[in-house]
């Protein structure tokens, strides 16, 4: 088997080309369906998942980890903790990122830290986080594991993968007005279902796509973890060659999936789109904003790994700037990482929040997933621009939360109630 | 491991892992036990009392889907959970479960053929399920190789330990 063959194959889909070529022991084609034992380019995890793997890393006998420069630790879900039993997890983090010498990166998000300074197209990417999926935007194969199996990539370096099945969908036109990557996202979940992906490599194409930046397409790939995939990727292109450029980020493989490979396809006619929620509480309960505008809430969140970034954040500051946050409504305001929190300072973004009377936090998971910054009470109904509206996500297992936009949740904020964006830009 | 049998305890489509063990419980503790005392709290507050160690779960399509905790199948395990039976699985969930030795099957049309109550009987390695009850069995999607040797090993833990241990000698 030749590695240039490899990349050249029409036939082969982007998973079936990458785990074939990050085999470890043998040296054969791996085709959908099949076992691959693949080594690991990077491995991550968070305060949610890490103090586990660092047990169970303890009782498999770990020494040492097989290459600390392809860990990263990050403390994000509870930052700062919330608790002492909280921040006990985070010394245990601390220790052990000390005494292995792997990096730890504390208050920001995971994967906006993976995506602002680690991944690149070609890798190999495993995270103990489901939303690892985000990093295809990158043009990686990257997919979410539990803590034992981390435990075991910082011993061995290598993890078995089976192959995924692949799912295109094409994205045709261009976007209107007041329509985002997260409707386009929430769109296709209402389409195929919660397990509608389940375990395949859904590959984002056509021409919309060309058009999204970096941030939009990691929100594509993070929701795609929504519809159970086990991975997403929106092929490398000039797009993401000058946000790499910009980073200064360098050298990497370009995998790009055959043309003639045995694949699913659907499609999306991005020009018909509006302004979509995600109803109470599941990802696939989809509905026009139109269809439950009035809906009065409570709470109004803008941040988290799917909508964090500096572009969510300019987008709701359009809807906000000169406007006031109803009265009685809270709006969270939380940066997904400390780089977009500053960026957003520099430009005067957060001022035009704050003025609105946005409560502006530190970089965290908080309300995303109801630890702490904004955790709803009985009854409560909150509109949230993060991944996840199950039963009790962000706090009392009677309260509700809508997904939607930035834009959405920001118009929805200053009315007081679910609200369409497009009416306020 | 030989065949379980045990009551079953149903459950529909879409269990989530922030029904089957929310965040702010995972978040403070690694103590197993703890968990298992919150277990499905979010679709019922009573089940941690109610179930019985060698109990089974028997749930619809996508079971575990949303988070990579692995301290749901953790949770449910520590229950005294000896099986789940499920329509189809989340994938992390699955491959957590299988990590951490709690046995996982995947039966196409199992939900509609065991009541809540039913005895159920499930033989992991022969990847059979069987209602005692109403006396049906059903075939359960088969493993692969690499996977049925970590279910044998009881986890992931034991696996890689054998291994290093037949690597050093
Ligand atoms: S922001 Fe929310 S979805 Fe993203 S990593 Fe944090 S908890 Fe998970």
């Amino acid at each position: 088997m030749n590695r240039v063959d490899v990349l050249r194959d029409e036939h082969l889909t982007f998973a079936e080309k990458i785990l074939t070529l990050k085999q470890v022991e043998e040296n054969v084609i791996k085709r959908s369906g099949e076992i691959a034992v693949v080594s690991v380019d990077l491995a991550a995890g968070q305060d949610g998942t890490s103090p586990l793997a660092i047990k169970v890393f303890r009782e498999m006998g770990g020494g040492k980890v097989w290459n600390p420069d392809k860990a990263l630790l990050v403390i994000d879900h509870t930052y700062p903790s919330a608790s002492s039993q909280i921040s006990d997890l985070h010394k245990l983090m601390r220790s052990f990122a000390r005494e292995q010498g792997i990096r730890l990166v504390e208050g920001s998000v995971i994967h906006q830290v993976l995506l602002e300074d680690y991944v690149a197209p070609g890798m190999l990417v495993v995270g103990a986080d489901s939303h690892t999926t985000t990093h295809g935007a990158l043009g990686a194969f990257a997919t979410g594991i539990g803590s034992t199996e981390l435990a075991a990539v910082w011993l061995e370096g290598s993890i078995w993968l089976k192959v995924p099945e692949t799912l295109r969908v094409r994205l045709d036109g261009s976007l209107p007005k007041g329509v985002y990557a997260k409707d386009i996202a929430l769109a296709f979940i209402g389409q195929v279902g919660a397990d509608g992906a389940n375990y395949k490599s859904v590959e984002w194409r056509g021409d919309a796509i060309s058009k999204l930046s970096v941030a939009s397409r990691a929100t594509l790939c993070n929701m795609s973890m929504e519809a159970g995939a086990k991975n997403a990727v929106v092929e490398y292109d000039s797009v993401a060659k000058s946000y790499l450029e910009e980073v200064g980020r360098s050298p990497f493989v370009v995998v790009e999936s055959g043309k003639k490979a045995e694949v699913e396809e659907i499609s999306v006619d991005c020009f018909k789109l509006e302004p979509v929620v995600a109803a109470p509480s599941r990802v696939d309960n989809v509905k026009a904003v139109r269809e439950v505008e009035g809906t009065p809430i409570d709470q109004a969140f803008i941040g988290s790994c799917t909508n964090g970034r500096l572009e969510d954040l300019v987008e709701a500051a359009k809807v906000l700037r000169g406007r006031k946050v109803k009265d009685g409504v809270r709006l969270i305001v939380t940066p997904a990482s400390r780089r977009v929190y500053y960026e957003a300072l520099r430009l005067g973004v957060l001022e035009a929040l704050f003025k609105a009377g946005a409560v502006i936090t530190n970089p965290t998971c908080g309300a995303c997933v109801g630890t702490h910054l904004g955790i709803l009470g009985e009854g409560e109904v909150a509109i949230s621009s993060s991944n996840r509206n199950f039963i009790g996500r962000m706090g009392h297992p009677k309260s509700q939360v809508y997904l939607a936009s930035p834009a959405t949740v920001a118009a929805s904020a200053v009315r007081g109630a679910i609200s369409d964006p497009r009416d306020l830009l | 491991m030989s065949v379980i049998r045990g009551r079953a305890w149903k459950f529909g489509d879409n269990v989530d892992t922030d029904v089957i063990i929310p965040f702010k419980y995972k978040a403070r503790t690694l103590d197993p036990k703890e968990l298992a005392e919150h277990v499905m709290e979010g679709l019922d507050p009573e089940f941690a009392k109610k179930v019985k160690p060698g109990d089974v779960i028997v749930a619809g399509k996508n079971f575990g889907c949303g988070s990579s905790r692995e301290q749901a199948p953790l949770a449910i395990k520590a229950a005294g959970v000896a099986a789940v039976v499920a329509e189809s699985f989340a994938r992390i969930f699955f491959r957590n479960a299988i990590n951490i030795g709690l046995p996982v099957l995947e039966v196409k049309g199992i939900s509609g053929k065991v009541d809540e109550g039913d005895v159920v009987e499930v033989d992991l390695f022969a990847g059979e399920v069987r209602n005692a009850t109403k006396n049906v069995a059903f075939k359960a999607s088969p493993l692969p190789p690499t996977v049925m040797e970590i279910l044998r090993a009881g986890g992931l833990v034991n696996y890689l330990k054998r291994r290093r241990k037949r690597e050093d000698q």
